[in-house]
């Protein structure tokens, strides 16, 4: 029980500092809109998707600006730890008698809870600029599990490259790597029409699998082997990354 | 493991609270800590002293337990940091270098989040009640980055004392304070030590060591090279001077020829140091010969060394 107390205290503390960091509300609400906005009007009547007409366009392109928001928002989950490994919060918080997986899990549970928040922004904007499902209830269930899992896992993957930078830029900078992932992937064009070499890539990487799984199932569509793919991918990279970060959090 | 750490010493029982014995500490190819070995006192102030990068924060870390020591024991009231660091941690608590504040925080949620850390059963009670005692109740609702940073070391201070711990960390605690507030953060210090607190702090500043201190450890080159009271210290950078000025420089050549007896210095043309080996019997038979020989001083003084004499000559071989 203490050790559920003390996560949620933690993390209770970095909901407080997303909440009043206008900066971080800027970038991670305002931006993915803009970015949805832009895509659907500006692009959208250039595009040529198999399956989705050009009014559709944003039917298409939603679930990859859902992950451009959790993209964007994990370079403030960097910036929340680097600060506190820095700043002596981290020494603070160890020299108490706490678990000491809650530093680096409070930290994990506040992230994922803001991104989500954040997240759940987007598709409002978009039912204002035409977004259409005929998703059901248990298909809107699976799609709020799978952003929840991405949010989980992009989380972890950011922590120990936040731990292991020397630099704020530098911890920051790794959700450009995510961002870049995400440009090379079906979020807003379909893979297909890539040139060979980055096709590969764009067809087996862990976020076309997401955004395919998300994508399929907001437009009520058989989600094939995605839906599994993702799911192995979200488990892999939350064990492995999450062990990671408790590791070198314990070090630093 | 617990060690026994309880000497009598003329009927008081003395406990060794802290014991850290034949501590070393490496990073990468850089010793740090070759052999330190030092203990503190229940109830007393410790000062760690030190040039800068001389070690007192890898050592004060790895006496809490945030640092694991290459070789070596650590033990807070006797009990082996090794084995058990979280038995040890319900004793003390920390303060690092900087100000450890949530600046996004105001300072009563910064008390209530450590309060809750501890498990205290009633949080903003206990925010409260330490919000008055450190006179930050006005300053209890902004963020703590609008604080002074006379402001922000007390509610640091306040931190550190939720959950009343036997033993306070304290490393650095006036770096960057103006003086007003260093008197303030002090007069707190000793209020924790009436209070029957252990006090382990490191200083650069020899003025708060010979002020709070009942114990200086000085440690330079990853060793304690020396260890004692204020005034052991102060009596390494040897005896207190007698300085007489004269008001020309005749008289100065004069009163040296005189006191050719004595270990004399000429700091300028009319002005002397006489080394005191005995303070009063030597200042006065100084002044009986000077009044023999009719030669009237415009002005003596007697300077005793202080922690920066030590200082400068403890680390002059560094």
């Amino acid at each position: 029980m203490t050790y559920l107390s003390d996560t949620f205290a933690l993390a209770g503390r970095l909901i407080k500092h997303n909440l009043r960091s206008v900066d971080t509300i800027i970038t991670v609400v305002l931006m993915p809109i803009m970015m949805l906005l832009l895509m659907v009007y500006l692009f959208g009547s250039a595009m040529k998707i198999e399956g989705f007409s050009h009014a559709d366009y944003v039917n298409y392109v939603l679930p990859g600006i859902l992950l451009m928001t959790i993209a964007t928002g994990s370079a403030y989950t960097a910036l929340r730890i680097f600060t506190d490994k820095t700043s002596g919060m981290f020494d603070r918080f160890k020299s108490l008698l706490i678990s000491k997986s809650a530093v680096m899990n409070g930290q994990a549970v506040a992230s994922v809870i803001f991104l989500m928040i954040s997240t759940l922004i987007v598709p409002a904007v978009g039912f204002l600029v035409g977004f259409r499902s005929d998703a059901t209830l248990g298909e809107w269930a699976l799609v709020i599990l799978l952003l929840f899992g991405a949010a989980l896992a992009i989380t972890w993957i950011t922590a120990p490259f936040a731990l292991m930078m020397s630099s704020i830029d530098g911890a920051s900078a790794f959700s450009y790597i995510i961002l870049l992932f995400l440009f090379i992937s079906s979020a807003f064009v379909p893979a297909a029409g890539m040139p060979k070499l980055i096709r590969g890539f764009a067809e087996n990487q862990p976020m076309t699998h997401i955004i395919q799984a998300v994508r399929s199932l907001m437009n009520s569509q058989p989600i094939g082997d995605h839906g599994w793919i993702a799911a192995a991918w979200i488990i892999g990279i939350t064990i492995v990354f999450a062990f990671l970060s408790s590791w070198m959090a314990k070090r630093v | 493991m617990r060690y026994v750490g309880l000497t009598t010493i003329g009927g008081n029982h003395i406990t060794t609270i802290i014991n850290v014995q034949n501590i070393q500490k490496s990073f990468k190819k850089q010793t740090v800590l070759k052999d330190v070995s030092l203990s503190v006192t229940e109830g007393t102030v410790y000062a760690l002293l030190g040039a800068n990068g001389s070690g007192k924060t890898t050592l004060l870390k790895i006496i809490t337990g945030l640092l694991k020591q290459d070789a070596g024991i650590t033990s807070i009231k006797n009990w082996d940091a090794n084995k058990n660091a979280r038995a040890m941690q319900q004793l003390f608590s920390y303060s690092a270098q900087a100000s450890t504040v949530d600046d996004i925080l105001t300072g009563f949620e910064n008390l209530v989040l450590i309060a809750k850390l501890r498990h205290i059963q009633n949080p903003k009670q206990v925010a409260n009640d330490l919000l008055t005692e450190f006179k930050l109740t006005d300053a209890a609702n902004k963020r703590a980055a609008a604080y002074s940073g006379g402001m922000r070391r007390r509610l640091d201070l306040a931190m550190s004392l939720v959950g009343n711990p036997e033993i306070v960390f304290l490393d650095e605690p006036t770096t960057g304070l103006d003086p007003a507030s260093r008197n303030d953060l002090w007069d707190s210090i000793r209020k924790l030590k009436k209070a029957g607190k252990t006090i382990f702090l490191t200083t650069q500043y020899l003025k708060e060591a010979d002020l709070l201190a009942d114990e200086i450890g000085f440690l330079r080159d990853g060793e304690i090279v020396e260890t004692g009271t204020p005034a052991q210290m102060k009596r390494l950078a040897g005896p207190d001077k007698l300085q007489l000025s004269f008001k020309t420089e005749t008289e100065q050549l004069q009163a040296a020829s005189h006191l050719s007896g004595f270990d004399l210095q000429t700091v300028n043309d009319v002005t002397l140091t006489v080394k005191l080996p005995d303070t009063v019997q030597t200042v006065m038979t100084i002044l009986t010969i000077l009044q023999g020989a009719e030669i009237k001083p415009d002005s003596f003084q007697v300077t005793s060394p202080t922690l920066d004499d030590v200082f400068m000559q403890l680390t002059k071989g560094a």
